[in-house]
């Protein structure tokens, strides 16, 4: 299985990138960990012309605080994410995503801006991306552009980004008050991609859920926030009776996937299912 | 248009011309004949493939050689240090952790940098680093105890230095 031929650039900063980029235009594919682009590339669901690796901007991999944000540049790999010791303390959805995302060599190699970019619909990143009510940053010849998370999930494999655009950094509001966190997944047994994946971000304060975000990847052509869900959740005291009755709300809306493995009732029935669960976890975890 | 790169694999630096199309594992096996890493899926999936990319276990067949330039590459050949194998090699020798050994490479680099990373692994910790390395034969019962073998075997040698 090889690829179609194409031109190899390696870009030496963003802002070469950038401009390689704007004198390719649709010939070009941005080429991050390769994960995703690589074997669609094998399989010729692909055949850019010219690929522009960022794999030589160190300025593109980084995790810090800064303006009160979590921001995590487009580059780093899952497997820096999954041992963060920063987001372990600050935002331990990232790594308990991180670590249930593929295996050890494609965490290695795999980057959240990638993957975020590629808009897998059984991607797992988007699901906690939503859930954190997360920002990406765009960029391109023009500047920097901040695209909501949940207007940046457009439809399968498609995103806001537009031609030219590069997704630079991904932002997380900070947290307010006691925070609950969890990621639950199911896999699918042959990739390892979500069958179900549900991501959720409880904040509490006086015993009543003060904010609630739930993403759920996996379950419908593009990731999406749980909106029933999360205003079941609201204003309300964390119980298992509460928690299951916002849970039964996972689906509401949205088309659901079908195929060999899961039938939609049965990932109508895993989406309830999970939600419950997770939500179950990051109540525990609220402190 | 071709690409000239520059990579040293197990210490020897080359200096190749190559299509950007060439995979790492192509490059390794046909251009450096390097025949230790396997192709198993060629679809990222089995880990047969895997080698060390500056310190970083990755799929070879997920990977353009183009991606490597400049890098350090370790594959299966150059872990064995002055004839005496590698601990997770003797491990999986002496726990019999392989069969027809078609995925032995790829499981004994994966293993390399699961104890790299983290030198004293619970069972479960050692499966959740091979999930992306398929074993058709032992059902992966006797690569974890070759796994925690070297395990052992490199603590007692950091212990005696
Ligand atoms: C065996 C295997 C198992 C996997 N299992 C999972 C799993 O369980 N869960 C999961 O979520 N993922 C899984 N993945 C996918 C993996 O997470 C990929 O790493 C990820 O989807 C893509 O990231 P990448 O850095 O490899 O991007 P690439 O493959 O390099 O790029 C993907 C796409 O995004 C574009 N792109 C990349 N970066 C940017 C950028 N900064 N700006 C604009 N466009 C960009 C590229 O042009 C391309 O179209 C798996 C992959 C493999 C091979
Ligand atoms: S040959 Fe590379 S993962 Fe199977
Ligand atoms: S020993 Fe035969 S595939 Fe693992």
């Amino acid at each position: 299985m090889i690829p179609a031929s194409f031109d190899y650039i390696a870009a030496k900063s963003l802002d070469e990138a950038i401009s390689l980029l704007a004198t390719h235009k649709d010939d070009a594919k941005i080429l991050a960990g390769g994960h995703s682009l690589l074997p669609a590339m094998k399989l010729r669901l692909m055949q850019p012309k010219v690929l522009i690796d960022l794999g030589r901007i160190k300025e593109l991999s980084y995790i810090k605080e800064e303006a009160g944000q979590l921001r995590i540049g487009a580059m780093t790999t899952h497997f820096q994410v999954e041992t963060s010791d920063l987001l372990r303390r600050v935002c331990p959805l990232l790594p308990e995503t991180a670590t249930q995302l593929g295996d050890m060599q494609v965490r290695n190699k795999g980057t959240i801006g990638g993957s975020v970019a590629h808009s897998d619909p059984a991607a797992d990143w988007p699901a906690a991306i939503l859930a954190l009510d997360a920002e990406i940053v765009a960029t391109s010849a023009r500047g920097d552009r901040v695209i909501k998370a949940t207007s940046f999930f457009v439809e399968m494999l498609t995103t806001a980004l537009e031609p030219g655009e590069i997704l630079r950094e991904i932002r997380i509001p900070g947290g307010k008050g006691k925070s609950g966190q969890a990621y639950v997944k199911v896999r699918h047994p042959a990739s390892g991609f979500a069958v179900v994946g549900v991501a959720v971000n409880l904040a509490a304060d006086g015993g009543k859920c003060q904010s609630a975000g739930v993403g759920i990847t996996g379950v419908s052509p593009k990731a999406y926030r749980a909106a029933n869900v999360e205003s079941g959740l609201k204003g309300n005291a964390l119980d298992a009776k509460t928690l299951s009755a916002a849970a039964a709300h996972a689906a509401d809306g949205v088309d659901i996937n079908s195929d060999l493995y899961a039938s939609a009732e049965y990932r109508k029935q895993l989406a309830t299912v999970y939600t419950r669960r997770a939500l179950e976890i990051a109540a525990s975890r609220l402190k | 248009m071709k690409k000239t790169i520059s990579v040293t694999v197990n210490g020897v630096t080359h200096q190749n011309e190559i299509e950007p199309r060439l995979l790492l594992v192509q490059y390794i096996r046909d251009v450096l004949n390097l025949t230790g890493t396997h192709v198993g899926c060629e679809t990222s999936l089995c880990g047969a493939c895997t080698v060390m990319v500056d310190g970083q276990a990755v799929k070879s067949c997920t990977m353009l050689a183009a991606q490597a330039d400049g890098s350090t590459v370790t594959t299966i050949e150059g872990l064995a240090q002055g004839g005496e194998l590698h601990p997770v090699q003797s491990g999986f020798w002496e726990h019999h952790g392989l069969q027809c050994g078609y995925c032995t490479p790829g499981m004994i680099m994966a293993s390399a940098q699961i104890l790299q990373r983290n030198p004293d692994p619970t069972d479960e910790e050692i499966r959740h680093g091979l999930e992306g390395n398929l074993c058709r034969c032992t059902g992966y019962q006797n690569i974890v105890q070759a796994v925690q073998c070297a395990a052992k075997k490199m603590k007692s040698k950091s212990v005696a230095r």
